[in-house]
């Protein structure tokens, strides 16, 4: 057990040593300032000069948001089309078939919006061209589209008084030059040597011992892996996720793949306070995320490796008893931190299986989507985070008699109207779809189009209403971790998680670009006596209880009818 | 919106070149400097390759160590783990038949020494370790079958223990298919 509990918090220490220095990095390489990456900027051009870009164009937020709503439909519609038309294409030695239109149209989505919820298997429902040429490709450019847009906000926090915020291309393609890329070759380097794949050759078949003729899928699977994580992305290769050993193959990649999914949304906040050049004000975020991180974390720990009561009252050994879907490499401990990293950023990576974890996991899993902000995806993290600021600036300024101004600027209705739409966005999509998904499942419970509601749960009670709202939850969160027992390759789920996977991705970027964008035109008001201020801890903990009352408390009831009562059921 | 289509398709292009077909390709040969190439560990027993050293593999005879249970029927081709919740009665009558097959093919254990992992499936259903204890629990059966002192296998066992990282992170574990090709050079010694 202790080789297990130092391996997690080694873990951790080793992601904020690097996220520091990683911050420090990102936030010259978007200032324009140098850096020993510079060499990159020949190479660079030439992506400008082929793809005919103006990286200097100065563009307002309305214009870095119609480039990035352009590119975004034209991936949708390519990305639809090329997985209905896969077993047409090249590159698919497994001869695997093509994707229904809805199941396409699901995929599409939840690559695009950096989700990666997967009503597919990886060995069978994709084939090379489509993981490589569509779901990678995705993996890289969704991330860089939402740190472009986070840059748009920081540029607006940081400037006085402007109407231009930067170019969008320049943001996205530097996000990939400077640190995507570079950074997934380094972990696609490290998995091949520990055993993950980097084959082009298709299915290998072997004979076992025991004299089973066996087929083993593989693929160039690393390449995918490193960037899967770096860009908090989730979607794997294998249908088991970092579960299979050739997606994790042992101790030293799961600290890597650990790190690398999370080192990037801690090294952005880091980033925020060297670009505004207020470090006590990211620091202060820092902290309300990390008190976030331990809220979730401690309890999960603590139920997983207490393990399953029921198990261990058959007589068996009572330690590790919450083993089912778990692998013996990482151990329990270690796949439940994995677990609250996963669903505290938005990878949704996992490395074993969610549908059998703990109840009281379950909720933390649940309540760390529904926040959706501590640490967070690449990019979008942040943006979320600063829909609870401007909230919080407002209330406090209510509180306290005050215009409500942050970073200079005064928050007015229209902000307001703005950030409440963002915010409760988020608990209206989860809670209504899951409302309708429950509601056909006990009145229609037949019908044939949506693969027979009944049997859509893979666990009877209130696990199988866990699995419901934890897939609505998983897509609004753009998370894209799922409980596996659900059966959501067919229509009914392809199609409304499809809609949710669309708004929760777009309004909750757009909402905070257009917050920066219309707060930094206005004028600028020089820090006073009378000026509230954002960099301390008071100013934090109002953020984290906006944080606790609108995210997490407005989605109690489904809690307590889903993993809350399965808790409170166990013996 | 027009203004971005054109940028936005050759955008695409250039990148589609340059993340989707250089940089994998560039793994995919930095993996030929890898064990197995890139295409996979594997593990051969009297020339012939009889697995993959990370993927797990069925043992139904007693007379080798015995994996832990999986979903899907190791099938390397599908993995996946059962989605069985904690609660659900099916699956915890599904683990006490597991405990009790145990207990009758491993007569003269304790049962309190029965590791969870060899009665729950894995999460890729393909998990290649059992835990020491899961491999000392069945020391008993596989000696008095292959008529082995149980001294020896014991000794096997701890050679084939993978200490943790570094011996300082993670869990101790035991590869299954390694340790059955031991035990086959064994007897033939």
């Amino acid at each position: 057990m202790n080789t297990e509990i130092i391996g997690i918090v080694v873990t951790y220490c080793i992601t904020i040593l690097l996220a520091i220095p990683l911050g420090r990095y990102i936030a010259k390489v978007f200032a324009g300032e140098k850096v020993w990456t510079d060499f990159l900027k020949p190479f660079e051009r030439l992506i400008y000069r082929l793809s005919g870009i103006d990286p200097t164009e100065e563009m307002s937020w309305k214009g870095h948001m119609k480039a990035m709503l352009t590119i975004s439909s034209l991936w949708l519609i390519y990305a639809f089309f090329a997985l209905i038309f896969q077993d047409k294409l090249p590159l698919n030695p497994d001869h695997n078939p093509g994707q229904t239109p809805d199941l396409a149209f699901n995929t599409a989505i939840s690559f695009l919006v950096n989700c990666n919820v997967q009503d597919y298997s990886g060995e069978s429902g994709v084939t090379y061209f489509t993981q490589l040429f569509v779901l990678m490709f995705l993996h890289f450019v969704s991330a860089a589209s939402a740190i472009a847009a986070m840059m748009v906000v920081y540029k607006g926090m940081k400037e006085k008084s402007v109407t231009t915020l930067g170019n969008f291309w320049n943001y996205f393609v530097k996000s990939i030059t400077r640190f995507l890329l570079p950074g997934a070759i380094l972990v696609a380097v490290i998995l091949v040597f520990n055993g993950t794949p980097a084959s082009y050759k298709g299915k290998d078949t072997i004979i076992t011992m025991q004299g089973d003729t066996t087929q083993v899928s593989r693929g160039p699977a690393a390449a995918m892996i490193a960037i899967k994580h770096l860009g908090t992305n989730g979607g794997g290769w294998f249908g088991a996720n970092s579960a299979h050993p050739f997606e994790c193959p042992n101790y030293l990649t799961y600290m890597l793949e650990m790190i690398a999914q999370v080192v990037i949304p801690i090294a952005l906040i880091f980033a925020l306070g060297f670009y505004i050049k207020n470090k006590k004000f990211a620091y202060v975020i820092f902290a309300v995320m990390t008190i976030g991180m331990f809220m979730f974390l401690i309890p999960t720990l603590q139920a997983e490796i207490k393990g399953n009561p029921a198990i261990s009252h058959m007589g068996i050994s009572p330690s590790n008893t919450a083993m089912e879907g778990k692998e013996v490499r990482f151990g329990v401990p270690a796949t439940a931190y994995w677990s609250t990293v996963t669903t505290i950023i938005s990878t949704g990576s996992a490395n074993g299986a969610h549908d059998s974890y703990m109840p009281m996991t379950t909720a933390m899993q649940l309540m760390a989507m529904m926040v959706n902000c501590f640490y967070g995806g690449c990019g979008a993290g942040f943006l979320n985070y600063y829909i609870f600021i401007i909230i919080a600036v407002f209330i406090s300024g209510l509180m306290v008699g005050r215009t409500p101004e942050f970073m200079g600027h005064k928050v007015e209705a229209k902000e307001m109207k703005i950030a409440s739409i963002a915010a409760l966005l988020h608990p209206f999509l989860i809670l209504s779809f899951t409302a309708l998904a429950s509601y056909i499942l006990v009145y229609h419970p037949d019908i044939h189009w949506a693969f027979q509601p009944k049997n859509w749960l893979g666990n009877p009670g209130y696990h199988g209403f866990s699995e419901m709202l934890y897939q609505n939850t998983s897509v609004a969160a753009n998370n894209g971790s799922a409980m596996g027992g659900l059966t959501a390759n067919n229509v009914f789920w392809n199609v409304t998680t499809g809609i949710i996977l669309l708004f929760s991705r777009f309004i909750p970027i757009i909402g905070p670009v257009a917050i920066a964008g219309i707060m930094a035109q206005k004028k600028f008001i020089p820090e006073s006596a009378g000026t509230l201020k954002t960099d301390t801890g008071t100013f934090g903990l109002m953020t984290w209880a906006v944080i606790i009352i609108i995210a997490a408390l407005a989605f109690f009831p489904a809690l307590a009818l889903g993993p809350l009562a399965e808790f409170f059921s166990m013996k | 919106m027009k203004k971005y289509l054109l940028p936005s398709i050759r955008l695409t292009g250039v990148l589609m070149v340059l993340l989707c077909i250089i940089y994998p390709l560039f793994i995919a040969a930095i993996a030929k400097m890898a064990p197995g190439g890139g295409d996979g560990v594997t593990v051969s027993y009297k020339g012939k390759v009889v697995g993959y050293e990370n993927l797990g593999q069925a043992f139904k005879n007693d007379r080798y160590f015995q994996p832990r249970p999986s979903a899907v029927g190791y099938n390397a081709a599908g993995s996946g783990a059962s989605n069985k919740g904690p609660t659900n009665p099916d699956y915890l009558k599904s683990v006490q038949a597991a405990i009790d097959t145990f207990v009758v093919h491993n007569p003269g254990i304790n049962k309190a020494d029965i590791p969870a992992e060899l009665v729950t499936a894995s999460g890729s259903g393909l998990d290649p370790d059992i835990s020491p204890e899961g491999a000392k629990i069945q020391v008993k059966r596989v000696a008095a079958l292959r008529h082995i002192s149980e001294q020896d296998l014991m000794k096997l066992v701890d050679e084939h223990t993978e200490k943790p990282l570094l011996g300082l992170f993670g869990p101790s574990k035991v590869n299954v298919l390694k340790l059955n090709i031991a035990l086959d050079e064994m007897k033939n010694n």
